[in-house]
């Protein structure tokens, strides 16, 4: 698979942005572009289920606020978690969720699998929702930021804006680099050819369930990640992070951003985030507009963003093959 | 707990168990004949109930809040047939969530801008208030029986119009194989539409007739939708008699666990689904 120089100019732009902003940028919008980035990561590790395993699934929410969950339970109350121990926690105890939900979930194919995703989610959604664990619908607050220590020196404050948004990118860079090595691994060409046709992938000899929950796991971790920073970004975690409106809008970024790309959902989350901020300030009933927007997206942008730079910008001989065919994938599933 | 406590609580399983039937009918229907997954389901039973609040607050009269919140969301669902979900038929399922999704926001934008924020309360018809006094220390509210009574009639009602008209049959025929019934001169644009329409109905139906013994207010479509969903999956997709029972098994399960795990009421009725797709993926009548 070969990048168009297309690719790899909107690539390299786009880092040099990322670079650059924290250093141009007023702090308010270094912070919003620390917490599009992670919801980038959020949409990534999404579009690596959706997108690459064609498993529709309604539950990263679920992942990603349980992750900050974890993170709020472990911060001691008079200082910051260590990152060294809670992240690996988090991430770890995500993981055996992930597992759990998706060994479930994986034996139901097409719209049982995204109901069922659902109906996990909204349980995790009400374990936290109407227990007393994490302060019930109150949710909990973080007040220390997790703190980067080693051999008692402080390696990076978290409580520094700048120093935050470098931790954001790297683990955006990070997890876009590992989903990129995943997809063009065999592994990502056995769960390519499982969202494609399983009949054939199985009679191939593919594991397929393995392969799929392999892939559900990993992206659930990613979530984790995600939701681990953005707990520590907000000092703040309450049931609806978990709740299925937040899977329901990283479909949206998924969607609008591209499928079948490791960029697009990057793209997504940060076209419809930067989008709301501005109908936040402009209009009172800014959610109707997104409302508006995501069902033109349906009918006029199945392809997402990428369809419309491709009709502005006709694409060039050497072009990356044409990306499988969505409605076929979902016949198979 | 005392025979009678017991069976208090059993009704109250039932009647919530009835209200969900209703709802989730609508649902298991639109996705068993137009191949359409509704996450705006919920949505428009909140607006059944805002609607039967406005309607009761500006006439005055319960019978009319509900006829007008079942008349205004079949003609609404029309028109949405007509403009969106008709081009979702046959198209993959993530856009299908994606659209509803979009459809989720828009209906609570204008329902804030329309209705307002506020919670409100239905106040039942004169002659279904007041309780009867079992014992000294418990009564059952008549609207609760008469709720239930109108479930009911309501549940024979589609179980007969299924069953045994000739719409029924198409619609049934329809569920089963949707391009042989098409190929057999079925007009089935038509019997979408009005499936569609009759399920957001049925939604919202629901909605009217539980304002008086919940509250009505903006996120009680969310937690309705979930159920539903859950109902569908336990009962099989597409079955109304599967609804039946999966609604019948939520609302025991959710009862009576409020009154003996109150904290672990909401997430029994996952696990009791999760339980039940382990055993049978396709749920309890569902075609595998």
């Amino acid at each position: 698979m070969t990048r168009s120089t297309g690719t790899k100019a909107a690539l390299a732009l786009i880092v040099a942005l990322a670079v650059a902003l924290p250093f141009v940028a007023p702090g308010y919008y270094v912070q919003f572009a620390s917490k599009a980035m992670l919801m980038a990561m959020l949409a990534l590790s999404l579009n690596l289920v959706v997108g690459y395993g064609g498993m529709v699934s309604l539950c990263h929410a679920a992942f990603f606020g349980l992750a900050g969950y974890l993170l709020g339970l472990m911060t001691p109350e008079a200082a910051g978690a260590s990152v060294w121990i809670a992240l690996p926690a988090a991430m770890l105890g995500v993981a055996v969720v992930a597992a759990i939900i998706g060994a479930l979930s994986l034996r139901t194919r097409g719209i049982y699998f995204i109901m069922v995703t659902l109906a996990f989610g909204e349980m995790l959604f009400y374990l936290f929702h109407d227990t007393r664990i994490g302060g019930g619908s109150d949710g909990l607050y973080i007040y220390f930021k997790p703190e980067f220590v080693l051999g008692g020196i402080t390696l990076i404050d978290l409580e520094n804006p700048r120093a935050f948004y470098w931790v954001a990118l790297a683990w955006l860079v990070g997890a876009a680099v590992l989903v990129q090595a995943m997809v063009r691994s065999p592994f990502g060409h056995a769960l390519a050819a499982a969202r494609d046709n399983e009949r054939r992938a199985l009679s191939l000899g593919f594991p397929v369930f393995r392969v799929r929950l392999t892939a559900f796991v990993v992206s659930a971790m990613i979530a984790a990640v995600a939701g681990f920073f953005s707990a520590a970004q907000f000092g703040f975690v309450a049931p609806q992070m978990l709740g299925w409106h937040l899977s329901a809008s990283i479909l949206v970024m998924v969607v609008l951003g591209g499928m079948n790309s490791v960029l697009g959902p990057v793209v997504g989350a940060i076209a419809l985030l930067g989008l709301e901020e501005v109908l936040k300030s402009n209009f009172e009933h800014w959610k109707l507009i997104k409302g508006l927007i995501v069902i033109a997206l349906v009918f006029a942008l199945p392809g997402g963003l990428k369809q419309l730079s491709a009709m502005m910008f006709p694409p060039s001989a050497a072009k990356e093959p044409a990306p499988a065919n969505p409605k076929e994938a979902a016949s198979h599933v | 707990m005392d025979a009678l406590t017991f069976a208090v609580q059993l009704l109250n399983g039932v009647q919530y168990g009835l209200v969900l039937f209703l709802v989730a009918s609508g649902l298991t229907l639109v996705f068993g004949i137009l191949g359409v997954i509704n996450l705006a389901h919920g949505a428009f039973y909140m607006l059944g109930a805002y609607l039967a609040w406005a309607i009761a607050a500006y006439t005055g009269s319960f019978a009319l809040a509900v006829a007008g919140a079942l008349a205004i969301s079949f003609v609404l669902g029309i028109l949405l047939e007509e403009v969106f979900v008709k081009r979702m038929i046959g198209r993959d399922h993530l856009a299908q969530v994606l659209l509803s999704f979009g459809l989720i926001l828009v209906i609570d934008e204008v329902r804030q801008i329309v209705f307002g924020k506020d919670v409100h309360s239905v106040a039942p018809p004169d002659w279904l208030r007041g309780s009867i006094q079992l014992t000294d220390v418990l009564s059952y509210p008549i609207y609760r029986l008469a709720l239930c009574v109108a479930c009911l009639i309501l549940a024979c009602v589609i179980f007969y119009v299924i069953q045994k008209t000739r719409l029924g049959m198409v619609v049934r025929a329809g569920a089963e194989n949707r391009d042989m019934t098409r190929a057999l001169g079925i007009p089935f644009d038509l019997v979408n539409r009005y499936v569609f329409a009759g399920g957001i109905a049925l939604a919202a139906l629901g909605g009217a007739l539980v304002a008086p013994v919940s509250t009505v207010f903006p996120g009680m479509g969310d937690s309705m939708l979930i159920l539903s969903f859950v109902v569908v999956v336990l009962g099989g997709i597409g079955s109304v008699a599967g609804a039946a029972i999966g609604a019948l098994l939520i609302g025991l399960t959710d009862t009576f666990g409020k009154v003996f795990f109150p904290q672990f009421s909401s997430i029994l009725v996952y696990v009791l689904m999760a339980g039940v797709l382990l055993w049978r993926p396709n749920g309890l009548l569902g075609k595998s």
